[in-house]
């Protein structure tokens, strides 16, 4: 026999669940950490929106409206929420299936609604991350919140993240991770040049217009250079964000596997 | 070992895939402060069974009790009692050992220190690094350490020590008799004849999910139990006499010139008649022993010997 490495009581049973809060702040907080230190979620949610804030900004090659910090900035927090609720999301899901971290958790205490809110909570803390960052170094091109309808941003943005986050777990959470990889961000690709994001739908041709009004990713982008201008977003672009959340989330509640 | 006060219960139970039973009519008994240990090949239907336990999965038919509680639909109340390390994974790729564990604990009321586990299960080298980048022994004692750190009363163990070096599997051994000692009632499975052995109050032995055996580790070994005897002697002795003289159901030969061997049921009465055959033709019986088998050869013996992926 080898000399026992534990002392005797060491693991003498104390079971019990521990507070729903401090369970939540954990693994909300952890979800965050996670998608903020690896690379290419960073890239995809930070590095591109900010270069491409600053490059809009201040490169005269894309006819913008004056002044063009406001618009750009429109347009990079839809791409911004385009890559966190949509792309990373959807891959992070995909890999996270992969390593088992769902059933992990779900064999622990933790209810299951617990574990829908806290990833959902980390993915807002992300997005809240890109709203002040982004919004700041706007300010700093010259971007002047008083000017736009903050109530109308706010809703866009809790909408945008709501309509992108429920294609995303609809993607993460129905197909390999491989497969994910590859369709999230060749969506994101698309939807970025040709999806209403980039290239307003205005300047898109005909039939693309229309599409690309019923799109999350047009519908957002227009109504938030709209709202962020000081305009009142149409209405039809909030139809579309709520519709897809709502369609895309009752869809996911019953195709998303755990594992 | 049943009733109200097991930890686990589980009468004829049944899990279908695709209309092929992969867990086909299993009882099951485990009582606090005892380890039960589920033996088998792979794709015997253990980790099934220990799923459909755990509240992971769903059954087709059968009752099982997991502290006095169905798990079916996996009550939080009743996960909240359990410790479980799955099969493989089960951690975010990108999060580091000491981050995971800690998530974790904070699903428990009263854990255990995490960083005295991490350093317990001596992973305090890679405290720091990514899930992803850690050996598949790493994964493995973190997938432990997140079984225990709720200090549970019922831990499920799915082939706990697969991937370990010796040293590894030395560590979970003495952690499961730490538990046991402990009161904690402990279910493993294993493709391994000696950690089943080693560890085990109780063996069930399944195969295309049934229990084709199960024992103690002393009954198992004994049981059912055509043993032998070998001794060595002058080669080419009549065997006739002793034949005669051994009980029903013993048979003598010489395999090789000089080496004896007794087949069947050898108790000491046929022990005491061969050294006295052997006294009466004058011959010194040399090498004499009684060989038992090993768990090993019962279990091949069980669940044939082809290999199976």
């Amino acid at each position: 026999m080898s000399t026992p490495s534990f002392e005797a009581g060491t693991f003498t049973p104390a079971p019990g669940r521990g507070p729903l809060g401090r369970m939540l702040a954990t693994q909300v907080a952890l979800e965050t950490k996670l998608a903020l230190r690896q690379g290419e979620q960073v890239l995809l949610t930070l590095i591109i929106p900010l270069a491409l804030l600053v490059g809009l900004t201040l490169l005269r090659v894309v006819p913008l409206p004056e002044p063009r910090a406001t618009s750009a900035l429109g347009t990079v927090l839809a791409l911004a929420i385009m890559s966190t609720a949509f792309t990373s999301q959807a891959i992070s899901l995909g890999f996270d299936r992969r390593y088992g971290v769902l059933r992990r958790l779900a064999a622990t205490a933790v209810p299951r609604w617990l574990i829908v809110c806290g990833r959902l909570g980390g993915m807002a803390a992300v997005v809240l991350v890109q709203v002040v960052v982004l919004g700041a170094v706007a300010i700093a091109l010259g971007w002047r919140p008083g000017a736009g309808s903050p109530g109308w941003v706010l809703l866009l943005v809790v909408l945008g993240t709501a309509a992108f986050g429920a294609v995303g777990v609809l993607l993460g959470g129905s197909v390999r991770a491989e497969i994910v990889l590859a369709l999230a961000n060749v969506i994101w690709f698309v939807l970025l040049f040709a999806g209403g994001v980039l290239v307003p739908a205005s300047a898109l041709p005909g039939p693309l217009a229309t599409v690309v009004q019923l799109l999350p990713s047009g519908a957002l982008a227009e109504g938030l250079r709209t709202a962020l201008a000081g305009g009142t977003p149409a209405l039809g672009h909030v139809v579309v964000l709520l519709v897809w959340a709502v369609v895309a989330g009752g869809i996911a509640t019953r195709t998303v596997r755990w594992s | 070992m049943s009733g109200s006060a097991g930890a686990l219960e589980v009468r004829d139970l049944v899990v279908r895939y695709q209309g092929q039973a992969a867990v086909d009519g299993l009882d099951l008994d485990l009582a606090p402060g005892q380890v039960l240990a589920l033996l088998g090949p792979n794709g015997a239907g253990k980790t099934t069974t220990v799923e459909v336990c755990e509240g992971l999965r769903g059954r087709d038919a059968g009752r099982v009790r997991v502290l006095g509680v169905d798990p079916a639909g996996a009550p939080d109340a009743l996960r909240a009692r359990l410790g479980v390390m799955p099969q493989g994974g089960g951690a975010y790729p990108g999060v580091r050992v000491r981050e995971m564990v800690g998530l974790v604990a904070a699903c428990s009321a009263r854990p255990l220190d995490p960083d005295w586990l991490v350093d317990t299960l001596g992973l305090a080298s890679c405290a720091r690094k990514p899930y992803k980048r850690l050996s598949v022994g790493q994964q493995q004692r973190l997938a432990l350490a997140c079984a225990v750190v709720g200090r549970p009363e019922l831990v499920f163990l799915d082939e706990p020590t697969a991937s370990l070096d010796p040293q590894g599997r030395r560590l979970v051994w003495d952690l499961v008799r730490a538990l046991r000692a402990d009161g904690v009632a402990v279910l493993l499975t294993t493709h391994l004849m000696q950690e089943a052995e080693t560890l085990a109050d109780h063996i069930v032995i399944i195969d295309h999910g049934r229990a084709v055996a199960e024992g103690s580790p002393d009954t198992l070994t004994a049981a059912g139990a055509d043993r032998e005897l070998r001794f060595r002697a002058a080669a080419g002795m009549d065997l006739r006499l002793l034949a005669d003289a051994l009980p029903e159901g013993c048979s003598v030969s010489e395999p090789t010139p000089g080496s004896y061997l007794v087949e069947g049921s050898i108790d000491p009465q046929v022990l005491s008649t061969v050294t006295s055959w052997c006294a009466r033709q004058g011959v010194l019986a040399d090498d004499l022993r009684v060989a038992r088998r090993s768990l090993e050869d019962v279990f091949l013996e069980l669940t044939g010997r082809e290999l199976r992926s």
